[in-house]
């Protein structure tokens, strides 16, 4: 059901055609068969996968085909603080990068539309950290905050940390990673909304004594909604498996794992194949939900 | 299904395109069923265990070798010289491809478990993980016998405390490289500066409060909670002693140091970035690092400590999986580094345990101070309070590593 929310836009009264074209077939076949290889089978293999129990010879890392449901449970269990903390910390750092986006994509769409050389130089600085890899760009700000670097002696010093806080390992490290991180995703689909946006309905929309608040409100945010739209979607859900930000070996410490740090650790550290796979059933399953549940409540299915 | 079609074209129409719709979901589940089939089918050949046979010896006519080993763990290596390994080239004609892949056990066990399941060539053909990856290797079949006779060093030279090993008596399935050490590592002019002391000495100091956010922890199992098993008096080489439950409690503080912000982080061989750049000031972690790391930063900035309540020991072996094709080879190399002269040559260069004897009195020829340091060559004194981890089941070994997983985890 999820998917007709998300399939409900292209589902138009056009008729079908009446016979499948060969042209048509011939083209479609080479995205179908490599889905078909890297999408279906994967996951196909995951959700068997998440049902093995553990092999009676009780190796570390030997299953055996079953159908052992509980293992969705026990992860479940397991790791429901991490499953939440992966929700909120997507949550909060959409959010954030919705705040800073927002003015960014604004000032490029809008006000400097006039200004074509302006505006070719804003979004490449926009589009900029993608010339530099997400590692090497994480890595950097792991060294910036380190414990003894200027930045956080000087955040220290000023009180915002007390002497024996630090930076690198918490929560708000993590957040404020994965919101930078995620920035240019959020601000590309926004602009492309305000873009097309026409100011002559702003225009009017003051001649009708409305404040600006309010035309903001009543005319330009939801004109730029569908840019909105796909920029959050576009940040929460690969922010919602991010390994890397809240991995020990970058920005996080010992209680900022996400649920992509408890998949990588159950595959790689303790071998046990079936609550990784059940947890990325449920990860999948969760963020479906969320994105279907999110996309009717906007009332914007029509214009994905 | 078979109904007839109503007469209005357009409701026609509608229901033709429903009953097409049917018939593609029905399709799209018979292609799951079937993907589900192949797969279970395929994994079951995989999965089913099998005696593995070795592959077929081809050292005569290849001249090749691919080593993997961890970071840290060859002579020569600040800028790639490798002294003792290009001699072993030169004078063998065997092309050695020296690997650093092994980062962390688990990780790189996982990388390589399928095909030594299967028996196929793993990518190496000789690797040195720890000892207890090295037993679970051994208990599954995946490593081959290797042959003294072509190894006359390792049988004249290995330390008799290696011999005896439950899984490989002889160590003639896994040939000792180092011996490691664990304890605590300390920046000494931040400890100074933090406690006023000098050196810790016991794992309480690695609890004092001057210390929160300081203390990193080495995510070894074996090591980080063996020290502290060792700290609360258990006796880690017994089963009567060592119990779930005292693995347990053991984690669990543990896991409160983690959560009151004591511990700043546990992590893999990277903690030593952690030292040298200050995040943290003590770290439970492996003997001959603290070396190394003092190379890197170029003065004797850190300092080790066995702490009073005992330290871990542990090793690393050579083994040969049963898909390499180059197992003379292998063994050439091994009985290359028990010769004392290259033993104590790479002892210098590492700084672990050397289980070479005889690599002492060649290294009191070269390096007659570096000969009495007790963490390469032990006294039996210093062995006393040195103690190894006791072997685990498979459950045992899934259930620990599950707790102490959910450490690092945070949950």
């Amino acid at each position: 059901m999820a998917f007709v929310a998300l399939g409900q836009g292209s589902a138009g009264n056009s008729s079908a055609p009446k016979k499948a074209s060969r042209v048509a077939f011939i083209l479609l076949a080479p995205g179908m068969i490599y889905l078909g290889l890297f999408f279906l089978t994967p996951l196909v293999s995951l959700v068997i996968t998440s049902l093995k129990t553990a092999s009676f010879t009780g190796e570390i890392g030997m299953y055996d085909y079953g159908f052992q449901v509980s293992n969705y449970a026990y992860a479940l269990d397991q790791y429901l603080p991490q499953i939440t903390r992966s929700f909120i910390y997507a949550l909060i750092a959409t959010l954030m990068a919705l705040l800073i986006s927002y003015p960014i994509a604004y000032f490029i769409g809008v006000k400097a539309r006039n200004k074509p050389i302006l505006q070719a130089f804003l979004l490449t600085l926009v589009i900029a950290p993608f010339f530099i890899s997400f590692l090497l760009r994480t890595f950097a700000w792991k060294q910036i905050f380190s414990n003894e670097s200027p930045a956080t002696q000087f955040l220290q010093s000023i009180g915002v940390l007390a002497p024996d806080q630090y930076v690198i390992g918490s929560s708000f490290a993590v957040i404020a990673g994965l919101t930078y991180n995620f920035i240019p995703f959020m601000t590309l689909p926004i602009y492309t909304s305000l873009e097309r946006l026409d100011t002559r309905l702003v225009e009017a929309g003051a001649d009708l004594y409305a404040t600006p608040v309010q035309t903001f409100w009543k005319v330009t945010f939801p004109l730029s909604l569908p840019g909105v739209i796909s920029g959050t979607l576009l940040t929460f859900i690969p922010i919602s498996g991010d390994y890397v930000s809240a991995s020990r070996d970058f920005l996080g410490g010992s209680d900022t794992a996400m649920i992509g740090n408890v998949v990588e650790s159950n595959f790689f550290r303790i071998q046990d194949y079936p609550t990784a796979s059940a947890l990325s059933v449920m990860l999948m399953a969760a963020i479906v939900v969320l994105v279907s549940v999110y996309v009717r409540k906007s009332g914007t299915e029509e214009l994905l | 299904m078979k109904e007839g079609l109503p007469q209005d074209p357009m409701m026609r129409q509608l229901v033709q395109m429903a009953r097409g719709k049917m018939l593609s979901r029905r399709a799209t589940l018979l292609g799951l069923g079937g993907t589900a089939a192949v797969l279970s089918l395929a994994s079951c050949a995989a999965d089913a265990k099998s005696d593995l046979t070795p592959a077929t010896d081809l050292s005569d006519s290849e001249k090749v070798l691919v080593w993997h080993n961890w970071p840290l763990y060859m002579d020569g290596e600040d800028d790639a010289s490798y002294p003792t390994l290009n001699r072993f080239m030169g004078e063998t004609g065997i092309t050695v491809e020296y690997m650093m892949e092994i980062d962390d056990n688990d990780t790189w066990y996982a990388k390589v478990k399928d095909q030594l399941a299967l028996g196929t060539d793993p990518g190496f053909d000789v690797a040195c993980p720890t000892n207890w990856l090295v037993n679970r290797m051994i208990g599954l079949g995946y490593l081959q016998t290797l042959d003294n006779a072509n190894m006359p060093n390792k049988v004249a030279n290995l330390a008799p405390a290696y011999l005896g090993d439950a899984n490989d008596p002889e160590r003639s399935i896994s040939v000792p490289y180092q011996g490691i050490i664990g304890g605590i590592v300390y920046n000494k002019k931040m400890y100074k500066e933090a406690t006023g002391k000098d050196a810790p000495t016991s794992l309480a100091d690695v609890w004092a409060p001057e210390l929160k956010g300081r203390v990193g922890l080495i995510s070894e199992m074996r090591d980080s909670v063996g020290l502290t098993l060792l700290s609360q008096g258990i006796d880690i080489t017994s089963e009567d002693s060592l119990t779930e439950d005292a693995f347990n409690a053991a984690v669990e503080f543990i896991a409160a140091q983690v959560s009151s912000g004591q511990i700043f982080n546990i992590k893999g061989n990277s903690y030593g970035e952690d030292l040298t750049n200050g995040n943290i000031i003590v770290a439970l972690a492996w003997s001959g690092d603290t070396t190394i790391l003092n190379a890197e930063v170029g003065e004797e900035r850190f300092g080790f400590v066995v702490p009073d309540t005992g330290s871990t020991i542990s090793s690393d072996s050579f083994v040969v999986p049963m898909g390499s094709a180059h197992k003379k080879n292998a063994e050439a190399l091994i009985n290359y580094y028990y010769d004392p002269v290259n033993a104590a040559e790479l002892a210098a260069y590492v700084n672990y345990v050397t289980p070479v004897v005889g690599a002492k009195e060649e290294m009191l020829k070269t390096d007659p101070a570096l000969a009495e340091n007790p963490l390469i060559f032990p006294s039996e004194e210093f062995l006393s309070n040195v103690f190894a981890f006791r072997a685990l089941t498979g459950q045992e070994e899934q259930r620990f590593a599950t707790a102490w997983q959910n450490v690092l985890l945070g949950a």
